[in-house]
C-alpha cells in the first residue's frame, strides 16, 4: 500500500478512536457511581441476571442514579456472581465485591450507594492501590496471574465494540494493514508463538505456510469447537472480549492473504454465538470488517458456524467436513488444511486463544512475548481449573508454572482440607498425574512427557474421594461415545476398553486385565488417524501408571480405596453415634432405604440403596453417624431390613 | 419414530417449508438447516428430512446420516421441559451421574427419553462450561448449579407447583369473564 493510503486509514481509524475515547471519558467523568457485573454464561448461570435487575429495580425505588455496566467473565468462578462498584464519592476506591446476589445487591444499594458503608465484610478487595481497603493485588489468585490473552476480560463490555476501542483495540490491525505480510509473520514466528488448541504447531509456520500456499481463495477459521469437558476458556474469551479475537482473525487474514473466515462455535455456546454475531455486525458497520476494511484495499469477510455437537470436530480435517456438509470424520494429513482444506482452497486453523494472543503480540512486540514462559514455550496459558479445588476458575499464568504453585498457591488448594489425590490435565486426550508429579512445570514439552498433555487447558483437581479407575472409565466412556467409527482400533478398541474398565469399577476385574489394558492402550494409539484416538488411552494408561496398586485393589480385593465406585461400597450407620429419633437421613433419602431400628436408631436397607450419599451429608455434623465401607461385604449387619408391605 | 405429529407440529412444517427456501441449494447448508429446524419444531421429524434431501438435491439417507452423526440432533420429540444433565469431568467428580439417576428414578423414564406426557425429557450432555459450579443440570433454559440427589424433587415439585397455580389462574380468568 502507498504511503497515501497509509494517511488515509490512520484519519478513518482515528475518527473511531475518537468516539470511542469519548464515549469512555463521558462514562468515567459521569458524576455517579459505576456498577460493574460479569454478565458471561457462568456469572449468569450463579444468578447475574437476577442481581443486575436487583440493583436496576433497587436504584429506581430509591431514586438513586448510577450507571449499570454488564462486562464479561473475570474468570474469578468460584466468587460469582462478581461486581465491581466504583462509587468515587463514598472516598473509597473501586471495590470488588464476590457472590453478591440479589439481596445483597439491595444491600449495597442501601448501605454503600446510600449511605456510603461499603460493607467491609463482602469485599473481595479493592481492584486499585490504596490505603483504605486491602487491593485485590495482595492475593495470590491474582498476582501471581500474568493476563496477556484475557487482560480485558471482565473489564469491558462485550457488546460494545467501542469499548474495546477505548482500550487500544482494533489499533493493531490499523498498523498491520500498513505493512507488508512478511513482517507480520516474521514478527509472530519471533514471537514463537504456538497454538494454543493443545498440539503446540508454531504459529508463524502455519500462517507462513498458508501465505505460501497456491490458491485463489484463502480461508482462516477460528476453531471456538472447545469440546473437552472441563475446559471453557474459548467460551469466556468469547463471551467477554469477542473483538480482539476477531481482530486476530483480521491480522492473521491479511498476513496469509485470505477474504473469508469463519468463526466455528459449538451450539453448546449460544450465548458466545450471540455476542460474536454481534461483534461482526459492529466492526461491519465500523468499517474495520467487510468490503474495503477502513477503506483500504483489504477485504474480509467473517461467518459464524455453528458446530453441532460432535467432540472430534474439534480435529481440523473433521471440522472442515463439518462446515462442507458432511459427518465430520478427519481425514489422512498430507494435505495439510494449510495447503487444501475448506472446499479445497489454504485453510488456516487456529485455536481462539491463539488467534487472541495475536494483538498483544504485535502490540508490545516479539521479545516482550519470548520474555514471558520458558524457551521452548513462550506465553502464557489459560488452564480451566475445577473438580475440588478451593479458587476454581479460569487462571492464566506464564508457562513454566508448578502445577504445584498453580494448584496450592493460586487456586487455594483442596476443598475442605482434603489430600490431593491426582491433577487431570487436557481432557479426555490428557493424563492424570499424581503428587510426586506437582513440581512438573506446566509447558507443552514438560506436560507431554509426564504423560499428559496441555490439550485445550482444562485442569480437574481430585481430592482423595476420587477413585481412579472410575475417572479413567469416565473419560473411556466419553472418548467411546465420541470416536467417529471411521478407525477400528479406536471404534472398537475404545469400547473394549470400556469393558475392561467397567468390569473393575463394579468389582469383577480378572487377572488379565490389567495386561490386556495396556497392550490394547498401545494398539490404539498407534492404529488411528487423529488425535482423538492416538490419546484416548491416556487416561487409562497414566492413571494404571501412577496408580497401579489402586487398580489391583480394584481386581484382588473387589475394594475401591477412595469408596466412589458404587458396586464396591455400602453404606452404613455407627449406632454408637446414631441419635435416637433423629430423621434427617430418612428424610432425605430418595429411595427410601433408611428403615429405623427397633432401638428406633437408623439402618440401611442394602437392597433398596443407590449409594447417592445424600444421608452423609444429611446427617447433621454433631452426630456423624453415617460411614462408607469398602469391599461392600464388611459391613455390618445390625438389624434386617423390615418387610416392605 | 413414527409419533403423529400435533397440528401444532403442522403448522411449523408450513413454516420450515418457508425459510427451507431461503437457504441456497449447497452442501455446507445442511447442517445450518438442520439446526434451524431443530430451532424451529425442537426435534426433527422424519418429514423435515425428506424435506431437507429435496431442497438440497441429496439423498434423504445422507442428511439422516450427517444428523445422526451430530449430537445436536434428536429424532424424538423432547419434553416440555428438558432436563439436561451435565456429565463433564468436573461434574462427574462431583457425583453428577448421581443426579443423573435421580431424575430418571422419579420421571420413570431415562436418558434421551421424554415422559408419554410430553411434560419432560431427560438428556445428558458433555460440558455447560460451568464447571465450577458442578454438579449441573439444566431444565428448560435455567442452570441449576450445585445440585444435589435431594434437590431434584424439589425442582421437580416447583414445576408441578407452577402447573398447578398457571391453570388455577386460568381458571379463575375464564370465570371471572
Amino acid at each position: 500500500m502507498s504511503p497515501a493510503d497509509n494517511e488515509k486509514l490512520d484519519q478513518v481509524f482515528s475518527a473511531i478512536r475518537e468516539e470511542a475515547e469519548k464515549r469512555r471519558k463521558a462514562f468515567r467523568e459521569a458524576p455517579v457511581p459505576k456498577i460493574h457485573i460479569g454478565m458471561a454464561t457462568c456469572g449468569i448461570a450463579s444468578g447475574a441476571l437476577e442481581t443486575k435487575k436487583a440493583f436496576e429495580e433497587t436504584l429506581a425505588e430509591r431514586n438513586i442514579e448510577a450507571l449499570i455496566h454488564p462486562v464479561g467473565c473475570i474468570g474469578h468462578c468460584y466468587a460469582e456472581p462478581v461486581v465491581i462498584i466504583d462509587h468515587p464519592d463514598s472516598g473509597f476506591p473501586p471495590i470488588f465485591y464476590h457472590e453478591v446476589t440479589a439481596g445483597k445487591a439491595k444491600m449495597l444499594v442501601k448501605l454503600f450507594l446510600e449511605e456510603g458503608d461499603p460493607r467491609f465484610e463482602h469485599i473481595l478487595g479493592a481492584t486499585v492501590e490504596n490505603d483504605l481497603i486491602p487491593s485485590v493485588m495482595e492475593f495470590s489468585r491474582f498476582n501471581q496471574e500474568k493476563r496477556v490473552v484475557m487482560e480485558k476480560c471482565g473489564y469491558i463490555d462485550p457488546e460494545d465494540i467501542y469499548d474495546y476501542i477505548a482500550e487500544g483495540g482494533y489499533s493493531m490491525l490499523v498498523k498491520v494493514l500498513q505493512l507488508t505480510p512478511d513482517k507480520i509473520i516474521k514478527e509472530v514466528r519471533n514471537s514463537g508463538l504456538r497454538g494454543r488448541g493443545g498440539a503446540g504447531f508454531p504459529t508463524g509456520k502455519k500462517w507462513e505456510l498458508a501465505m505460501h500456499a497456491e490458491g485463489q481463495i484463502k480461508i482462516v477459521i477460528c476453531n471456538a469447537d472447545e469440546g473437552d469437558p472441563g475446559a471453557y476458556m474459548d467460551r469466556t474469551i468469547l463471551e467477554s472480549n469477542p473483538h480482539q479475537v476477531l481482530e486476530g482473525m483480521a491480522i492473521c487474514a491479511y498476513a496469509v492473504g485470505a477474504n473469508k473466515a469463519v468463526v466455528y462455535i459449538r451450539a453448546e455456546y449460544p450465548l458466545a454465538v450471540k455476542i460474536v454475531t454481534k461483534a461482526i455486525q459492529q466492526a461491519k458497520e465500523l468499517g474495520l470488517l467487510g468490503k474495503g476494511i477502513l477503506s483500504s484495499t483489504f477485504d474480509l469477510e467473517i461467518d459464524v458456524f455453528r458446530g453441532s455437537g460432535a467432540f472430534v470436530c474439534g480435529e481440523e480435517t473433521a471440522l472442515i467436513r463439518s462446515i462442507e456438509g458432511y459427518r465430520g470424520m478427519p481425514r489422512h494429513r498430507p494435505p495439510y488444511p494449510v495447503e487444501k482444506g475448506l472446499w479445497g482452497h489454504p485453510t488456516v486453523i487456529n485455536n481462539v486463544k491463539t488467534l487472541a494472543s495475536v494483538p498483544p503480540i504485535l502490540e508490545n512486540g516479539a521479545t516482550w512475548f519470548r520474555g514471558i514462559g520458558t524457551e521452548n514455550s513462550p506465553g502464557t496459558a489459560i488452564f480451566s481449573v475445577v473438580g475440588n479445588v478451593v479458587h476454581a476458575g479460569l487462571v492464566e499464568i506464564p508457562m513454566g508454572v508448578t502445577l504445584r504453585t498453580l494448584i496450592f498457591d493460586i487456586c487455594g488448594g483442596i476443598l475442605n482440607k482434603k489430600k490431593f489425590r491426582a491433577v487431570q490435565i487436557g481432557g479426555p486426550s490428557g493424563g492424570c498425574l499424581p503428587a510426586d508429579l506437582l513440581d512438573t512445570p506446566i509447558d507443552f514439552d514438560s506436560l507431554t512427557e509426564a504423560g499428559a498433555m496441555m490439550g485445550s487447558g482444562g485442569m480437574v483437581v481430585m481430592d482423595e474421594d476420587t477413585c481412579m479407575v472410575d475417572v479413567a472409565r469416565y473419560f473411556l466412556d466419553f472418548t467411546q461415545k465420541e470416536s467417529c467409527g471411521k478407525c477400528t482400533f479406536c471404534r472398537i478398541g475404545t469400547h473394549h476398553l470400556l469393558r475392561i474398565l467397567e468390569r473393575l469399577t463394579k468389582g469383577e476385574g480378572q487377572d488379565k486385565d490389567l495386561e490386556q489394558l495396556e497392550s490394547l492402550s498401545e494398539d490404539i494409539k498407534t492404529g488411528s488417524l487423529c488425535g482423538l484416538g492416538k490419546t484416548a488411552p491416556n487416561p487409562a494408561l497414566t492413571s494404571l501408571k501412577y496408580f497401579r496398586d489402586e487398580y489391583e485393589a480394584h481386581v484382588k480385593e473387589k475394594r475401591c480405596p477412595a469408596l466412589m465406585c458404587r458396586s464396591l461400597i455400602a453404606y452404613y450407620f455407627d449406632l454408637d453415634l446414631c441419635a435416637r429419633g433423629c430423621d434427617a437421613c430418612a428424610t432425605c433419602c430418595p429411595v427410601e432405604a433408611v428403615f429405623t431400628t427397633s432401638n428406633r436408631k437408623k439402618g440401611v436397607d442394602q437392597e433398596l440403596c443407590v449409594k447417592c450419599g445424600e444421608c452423609m451429608v444429611a446427617c447433621p455434623p454433631e452426630y456423624d453417624a453415617v460411614r462408607k465401607v469398602s469391599p461392600s461385604n464388611l459391613v455390618p449387619v445390625v438389624e434386617r431390613a423390615p418387610e416392605k408391605k | 419414530m413414527n409419533q403423529e405429529l400435533t397440528t401444532e407440529e403442522q403448522a411449523a412444517l408450513k413454516n420450515i417449508a418457508a425459510k427451507l427456501s431461503t437457504f441456497e441449494r449447497q452442501r455446507g447448508n445442511l447442517i445450518p438447516v438442520l439446526q434451524m429446524i431443530q430451532e424451529e419444531i425442537a426435534y426433527l421429524p422424519p418429514e423435515t428430512l425428506k424435506m431437507v434431501a429435496e431442497h438440497l438435491g441429496i439423498f434423504e439417507c445422507e442428511v439422516y446420516g450427517v444428523a445422526t452423526f451430530y449430537n445436536q440432533f434428536r429424532f424424538r420429540p423432547p419434553g416440555k421441559h428438558p432436563i439436561k444433565v451435565c456429565l463433564g469431568t468436573a461434574c462427574h467428580v462431583r457425583a453428577g451421574d448421581i443426579i443423573l439417576e435421580n431424575f430418571e428414578r422419579k420421571l420413570e423414564i431415562s436418558e434421551g427419553e421424554t415422559t408419554p406426557d410430553r411434560e419432560f425429557s431427560i438428556e445428558r450432555v458433555a460440558c455447560v462450561g460451568c464447571c465450577a459450579m458442578a454438579p449441573v443440570a439444566i431444565i428448560g433454559e435455567t442452570v441449576h448449579g450445585q445440585m444435589a440427589p435431594s434437590k431434584v424433587e424439589g425442582l421437580l415439585m416447583r414445576i408441578e407447583i407452577e402447573k398447578e397455580m398457571e391453570e388455577r389462574e386460568k381458571q379463575k380468568n375464564e370465570s371471572g369473564r
